[in-house]
């Protein structure tokens, strides 16, 4: 079996509020700032409030998605008097985090979120890293935790998604999870420096395909139909051609026509306006090397 | 046997969804009802029906409200006070439906308004009121039991205080169903809520029909009290969430002692009243700026009497009371 050394995991940092609205990560960022958490044994922790205006204004962002505004041509462009505030933020958050790719950058970012879809505890990732596949293999030992790789562009290695949660409510049973999921996150990177070797093997990884988007009325946009009764709820598990997707305000039941696939971000409110009812994914098993930390 | 008592007909009724923009199975309902609206030769001998979308700018931008709260800009202060530029964009819509639907209090007010809401709290469909004695409001709430699961909540406040728009008609009530995120449109919530308002329209038609309705007796929640959430003395941030014990459990019984809150470093808190009350609106989304993180009800027995619709002679005796009020 394949084994890999990596760097230790020495600077970790933890993002909230990347969106204003979504709570767990809001409060769990102001408890550790409050409790001036700021080292964790071998490990340096940052804790970062990423959008603080939307935070404020218990909103998903002011301008634009913060969560979109990582990509290269973004962060390369330079700011002017123009600049929405969440570009802006984009450049500061990567100037601190940092920079993108680069050798000061911080060695593992988890950023928080929270979905109104009945998703339950995701770790999602932009890239196959060894890192994230063995803190996912990890967290499934210990909670129950279904992944997926997504194609949407984070600065962030790693983001703790957990649903379903209405925006704007903060419910102590989510807030738990996501704590338990982070704290459990840091004790894998405190064994991990240590130099413990922890075992490769297979973990079954959701991967993007694509999404749907609701049925429209053509001239004024608006959603002719809602997420059908047998699929509300039911994220991750297998949609087959002939499942009803969608009930038409009217009463008609539309019917999927496609792969068997697996759907997730079922009704995720903010993704109405990003023409997204739900996304779809293959499952995928993926097999990872065993790794431990690099020797000096 | 309980003398039956004769009502005014509900000729004209408004339903009314949007009042807070991002609540959107009233929105989708309003709209859906405009769409197979009868043109007005078609139009019902029994009732004219009002669809209104009560806040179109909120709507338009999926928030609960643009400058203010919509939903309490119905008091009577409100409603009459002075008009200017800087008036907020709420207060102006409050006082164009009160032109529509009302004027408040006076003889010119729509017979009933339906006014639809949801909420984040597991509240499943309750019809909201202030008044536990409004004969049409509880048997329409005991024709709804007969066929949906449904709870009836009392707000005790004068029709002058007053503050939420079904208060503008001669009767009223807000049917509010939950769990559902703001922003969100779930389809059994959906189908729930349609199904309600189409109870109460065929309620409506047999009332005005003439069908006698029975007396009987039916439980109401009446509020009591509102409890805010523990918060840090100089921020005024919330210190805690609702304790996982307590959420989700609307309507059943908080014992003093029960949990009530979990701060975010874990700790637990407990109810300290000395009266075991009746929990609902448990972690409302728009209730954190208003400083509810629950509300708290008592439970009572009510009584009706019989109601019947008056005969023809009856309503015109009553023009003439009102005719000759308004000579004197």
């Amino acid at each position: 079996m394949e084994h890999v050394s990596l760097p230790a995991l020495s600077r970790v940092a933890i993002c909230g509020g990347t969106h204003g609205n979504e709570l767990s990560g809001v409060w769990i960022v102001r408890e550790m700032q409050k409790q001036q958490v700021e080292k964790v044994g071998s490990i340096s922790i940052t804790t970062v409030m990423s959008n603080p205006r939307a935070v404020e204004a218990c909103k998903r962002y002011m301008e634009t998605d913060l969560n979109r505004c990582f990509t290269d041509a973004i962060l390369s462009a330079p700011v002017t008097d123009v600049t929405p505030y969440e570009v802006r933020r984009a450049h500061e958050l990567n100037a601190q985090l940092g920079p993108k790719g680069s050798q000061e950058a911080m060695d593992l970012v988890c950023d928080l979120h929270n979905t109104t879809a009945n998703m339950g505890l995701c770790v999602i990732f932009t890239t196959f890293n060894w890192i994230s596949l063995h803190i996912y293999k990890y967290l499934k030992s210990v909670c129950v935790v279904p992944e997926f790789v997504s194609e949407l562009f984070l600065l962030f290695s790693t983001a703790f998604e957990v649903g379903p949660q209405p925006n704007g409510v903060v419910r102590a049973d989510i807030y738990n999870l996501m704590k338990e999921a982070l704290d459990h996150l840091v004790d894998w990177v405190q064994e991990f420096n240590s130099g413990i070797t922890f075992e490769g093997g297979e973990v079954e990884a959701y991967v993007f395909e694509k999404s749907i988007d609701y049925p429209r009325d053509p001239d004024t946009n608006e959603l002719t139909a809602i997420i059908h009764p047998q699929l509300q709820d039911k994220d991750f598990i297998l949609l087959k051609p002939g499942d009803p997707i969608f009930l038409s305000f009217s009463g008609e039941t539309v019917k999927y026509e496609g792969k068997e696939l697996y759907p997730f971000f079922v009704n995720e409110c903010a993704y109405y306006e990003k023409h997204i009812a739900f996304h779809l994914a293959q499952k995928t098993i993926l097999t990872i090397p065993s790794v431990s930390v690099e020797n000096d | 046997r309980a003398k039956v008592v004769h009502l005014s007909r509900l000729s004209r009724v408004a339903v009314c969804g949007g009042t807070h923009g991002n609540e959107l199975s009233g929105v989708y309902l309003v709209r859906e009802l405009q769409k197979t609206e009868k043109p007005l030769e078609e139009e019902d001998e029994l009732v004219s029906v009002l669809v209104v979308l009560s806040n179109p700018r909120a709507v338009q931008q999926c928030r609960r409200y643009t400058e203010t709260d919509l939903n309490r800009c119905f008091t009577h202060a409100t409603l009459n006070g002075p008009e200017s530029d800087k008036t907020p964009y709420e207060i102006t819509r409050s006082r164009e439906l009160n032109s529509l639907l009302g004027p408040k209090g006076s003889p010119e007010a729509v017979d009933l308004i339906c006014d639809l809401h949801n909420t984040t709290a597991n509240m499943g469909l309750c019809l909201i009121a202030y008044s536990d004695h409004d004969w049409i409001c509880l048997h329409i709430f005991r024709y709804l039991q007969a066929n949906i699961p449904v709870r009836y909540i009392h707000f005790d406040f004068p029709p002058k205080e007053a503050y939420s728009l079904e208060s503008v008609g001669k009767h009223g009530f807000a049917i509010e169903i939950g769990p559902q995120p703001h922003g969100v449109v779930r389809s059994n919530i959906y189908t729930t809520m349609k199904a309600g308002v189409q109870h109460v329209m065929d309620w409506v038609r047999f009332f005005n029909s003439g069908t006698i309705f029975e007396g009987g007796s039916v439980e109401v929640y009446t509020m009591v009290k509102n409890i805010d959430y523990p918060r840090d003395s100089e921020t005024h941030s919330i210190t805690a969430a609702i304790h996982p014990q307590l959420q989700d459990q609307d309507f059943c019984l908080l014992h003093p002692n029960d949990p009530l809150f979990q701060t975010f470093s874990g700790e637990t808190l407990r109810y300290k009243g000395k009266e075991p009350l009746y929990p609902f609106f448990i972690n409302e989304c728009a209730y954190y700026e208003k400083g509810i993180a629950l509300s708290l009800a008592r439970r009572k027995c009510v009584k009706m009497p019989p109601i019947q619709v008056k005969t023809e002679l009856e309503h015109q005796e009553n023009e003439w009371e009102f005719a000759s009020e308004e000579d004197e």
